[in-house]
């Protein structure tokens, strides 16, 4: 699970020696030691984590950069461990609720004034309420990507359909696909969260951004008759067959195939799926994105872009050094570097960053900063307490295989947001 | 104990003595130490900790706050606790077909024929592959689009069964995938105990008529009982500790419905959503409580065993 911390410091000290007369010439010379732990650890991020630890550690010629890359999902229990027992400097972590358990116990740094910094305050003002818990800012985020359906171009293109933009017409369609043999939508709930997402876009678009975020912060009672609406629209669907079945039985990725050949024509998700759907044989004529169409024509459009980010534990050694790699992180150079097509493939947080030409990234970017007036949600497992979550996306699941149990699956999460809140 | 009839002259020559004098008492002391040592730190302390946990309300980061009886009022009104309990029982009872299967399997190889060395060993293979492995094979044995056993169904005319997304069928599709691996351990702990048969039992036996289903039930049977009474023991802890299998093959869904106590107890003190080790403890003491009824009768029926062993 854990590799071994590489001590790029080693490598690099021979090339930094020699641009060390320069450097040294700077009032804030750090020192010591950075250690940094990291959950990058798929390929393409781990490349870009190791890189910018590099480049930083090439930087400041007298401070040494230890970097430790843990698994992904080992990091999610390993993290408190490490951050009462052996804090590092620099972490990652998650935006919005999923810091809360972290910013109550006190294990994360204030880093508010980086944050009133004019350099971050301005280019970084879309992520600044993500970053937000109890007035103040806990990290920087590094990345994030939007959600929305990735649908078959070429499918759609042979039945005539055009790209949706009211709910009426992603039913006209969905029906046009069904009629072709065909099954709307691909999805894999077996981890359940992906039910979220569903969730997240079917609330949003019935009720609003402020309703969906007053539900996931315990301020609304779930057998509310607004969340029987938005699952009553969600039902339109389920009982069109417009889902693939058996999707209790799949993972995101199992569900791919379904997209891949043909079986299913969309597929509403993060923007990580283009890159397995591309490595499939889907190219660019086949493969095509929409922006979640409008259901409630009165409310505005919001969207789910989860935002990953980096902390400075409470405990760190060396904060002095970790704030200095955190506005590094969040500069514009570094930012267009680290999302381009060929690293992470994402969207930059830094507005100052130019964004890598990719169909998909292109049009993520401009539905999120253009046609997302009604605010950016970071996802549900986000956006609500961890607990809230896993019981909610549990009764998310049973709905959409047995949509009759509505009325059990409220009263029981009304039931756990009475107890968690 | 002979040494105490001298005291007085021993008495003045020091601690070594004293030592010599303990010796028989010491010895079985040192030697024990190591063992009685870790398993108070490894097994008693953690069984007390966990006791005590389940009395407070924590995150595992902050302070731990105390509550009482609460964690176990709120198993009393889950839903989720309860289909766990009831699939714990499902798991007890079910499992324990693993005895009888594995009995007979034994009773059918236990036969000199050429080759039956590598019958036994095929017939053994699934308990030494791990169980994650076991989990994954049957999950794609189960798949309802391109797995095996609706291609077999379809071969039949039968519809397609999605035994893993129903939340009918979905625990016995567990439990069916878990008795594969424990019905060759069974099979192996009767095929020693066959060697063990007297002979001369079954030649008796027969002289007197008996064959088939009497000589099994009255000759045979009676002189398996320590293997029984292992196979027993392994497969209740089995059922009671299920966690792989589920973990790999639904992850305790679909929505909850394939939970079980220790899956559940998981879920909640350290899964990624969990972190209620409170509540997380409450439900282990609940399954060790479980536990403890089956580990108090065995251990009751060794020491009656035993006792009856020493009188004969």
């Amino acid at each position: 699970m854990t590799t071994p911390s590489t001590p790029l410091a080693a490598a690099l000290a021979l090339s930094t020696a020699l641009a060390a007369a320069p450097a040294l010439s700077q009032d804030s010379a750090l020192s010591g030691t950075l250690t940094i732990f990291s959950d990058m650890s798929n390929p393409a991020p781990r490349a870009v984590m190791e890189d910018m630890a590099a480049r930083f550690d090439e930087m400041h010629p007298d401070l040494e950069v230890e970097l430790t890359i843990i698994d992904r999902e080992a990091y999610k229990t390993q993290i408190r461990n490490f951050l009462t027992a052996n804090p590092p400097d620099v972490a990652n972590w998650y935006a919005a609720n999923r810091m809360r358990p972290y910013v109550a116990a006190g294990l994360f740094e204030d880093v508010s004034d980086l944050w009133a910094e004019p350099e971050i305050a301005e280019n970084l003002a879309s992520t600044k309420g993500a970053m937000t818990l109890d007035g103040k800012q806990w990290g920087v985020p590094y990345t994030y990507y939007q959600w929305g359906v990735y649908y078959r171009e070429d499918i759609h293109e042979d039945l005539g359909l055009e790209e949706p933009e009211t709910w009426e017409e992603l039913k006209a369609n969905c029906q046009a696909l069904l009629d072709s043999g065909r099954k709307c939508f691909a999805i894999g709930t077996k981890f359940l969260w992906t039910a979220g997402g569903w969730f997240d876009y079917i609330n949003m678009r019935t009720h609003g951004y402020d309703f969906h975020m007053a539900l996931t912060n315990g301020e609304v009672e779930w057998t509310d008759p607004r969340v029987r609406e938005t699952f009553a629209n969600w039902r339109e669907l389920i009982d069109m067959g417009a889902f693939i079945d058996n999707h209790q039985s799949y993972s995101w990725q199992e569900a791919l195939p379904f997209m891949v050949n043909g079986e299913a024509a969309a597929y509403l998700m993060g923007n990580f799926a283009v890159a397995p759907l591309r490595e499939a044989g889907l190219g660019d004529d086949q493969l095509d994105f929409y922006q979640f169409p409008a259901i409630n024509p009165d409310v505005e459009m919001a969207e789910d872009a989860p935002t990953d980010t980096f902390h400075i534990p409470a405990g760190a050694d060396n904060k002095e050094a970790a704030r200095e790699f955190l506005r590094f992180v969040v500069s514009a150079d570094n930012q267009t570097r680290i999302n381009a097509g060929d690293a992470l493939g994402q969207l930059p947080v830094n507005s100052a960053a130019s964004i890598d030409d990719d169909e998909m990234l292109r049009q993520g970017f401009e539905m999120l900063s253009e046609n997302s007036p009604g605010g950016i949600a970071q996802f549900f497992d986000r956006d609500a307490p961890a607990e809230m979550a896993s019981v909610a996306m549990e009764g998310f699941q049973e709905f959409m295989v047995f949509p009759d149990n509505l009325d059990a699956i409220l009263d029981r999460l009304e039931t756990a947001r009475q107890r968690i809140y | 104990m002979t040494t105490a009839t001298l005291p007085d002259t021993h008495a003045d020559r020091g601690r070594g003595t004293w030592i010599r004098r303990n010796r028989q008492m010491l010895a079985p002391i040192l030697f024990l130490a190591p063992g009685v040592l870790f398993f108070l730190l490894y097994v008693i302390f953690p069984i007390v900790e966990s006791f005590q946990i389940s009395f407070y309300r924590w995150d595992g980061l902050g302070e731990p706050q105390f509550i009482g009886l609460e964690n176990y009022g709120e198993l009393g009104s889950d839903p989720a606790f309860e289909t766990s309990l009831w699939n714990n029982l499902k798991w007890l009872v079910l499992y324990l077909l693993a005895i009888p299967g594995g009995l007979f399997i034994a009773l059918f190889l236990n036969q000199t024929v050429t080759g039956i060395r590598i019958y036994k060993s095929l017939f053994f293979f699934p308990f030494v592959i791990s169980q994650v492995v076991v989990g994954l094979v049957f999950t794609w044995f189960y798949d309802p689009t391109f797995g095996l056993l609706n291609t077999m169904l379809e071969a039949i005319g039968l519809g397609p069964v999605n035994v893993l997304g129903d939340p009918r069928l979905a625990t016995y599709g567990i439990i069916l995938a878990g008795l594969w691996p424990q019905v060759a351990y069974c099979m192996i702990l009767y095929l020693t105990g066959l060697n063990a048969v007297d002979p001369e039992q079954v030649e008796a036996a027969r002289l007197d008529g008996a064959k088939g289903w009497r000589m099994l039930w009255f000759v045979i049977i009676p002189q398996l009982r320590p293997a029984t009474f292992i196979a027993f023991g392994v497969t209740i802890i089995g059922a009671l500790r299920s966690f792989d299998l589920i973990s790999i093959m639904t992850n305790g869904g679909p929505f909850g419905s394939t939970r079980v106590l220790s899956f559940y107890m998981f879920e909640k003190a350290l899964g990624e959503y969990g972190f209620r080790m409170g509540y997380g403890a409450a439900i282990a003491v609940v399954l060790f409580l479980i536990m403890l009824v089956f580990i108090a009768y065995f251990l009751w029926s060794m020491w009656r065993d035993e006792r009856e062993a020493r009188k004969g």
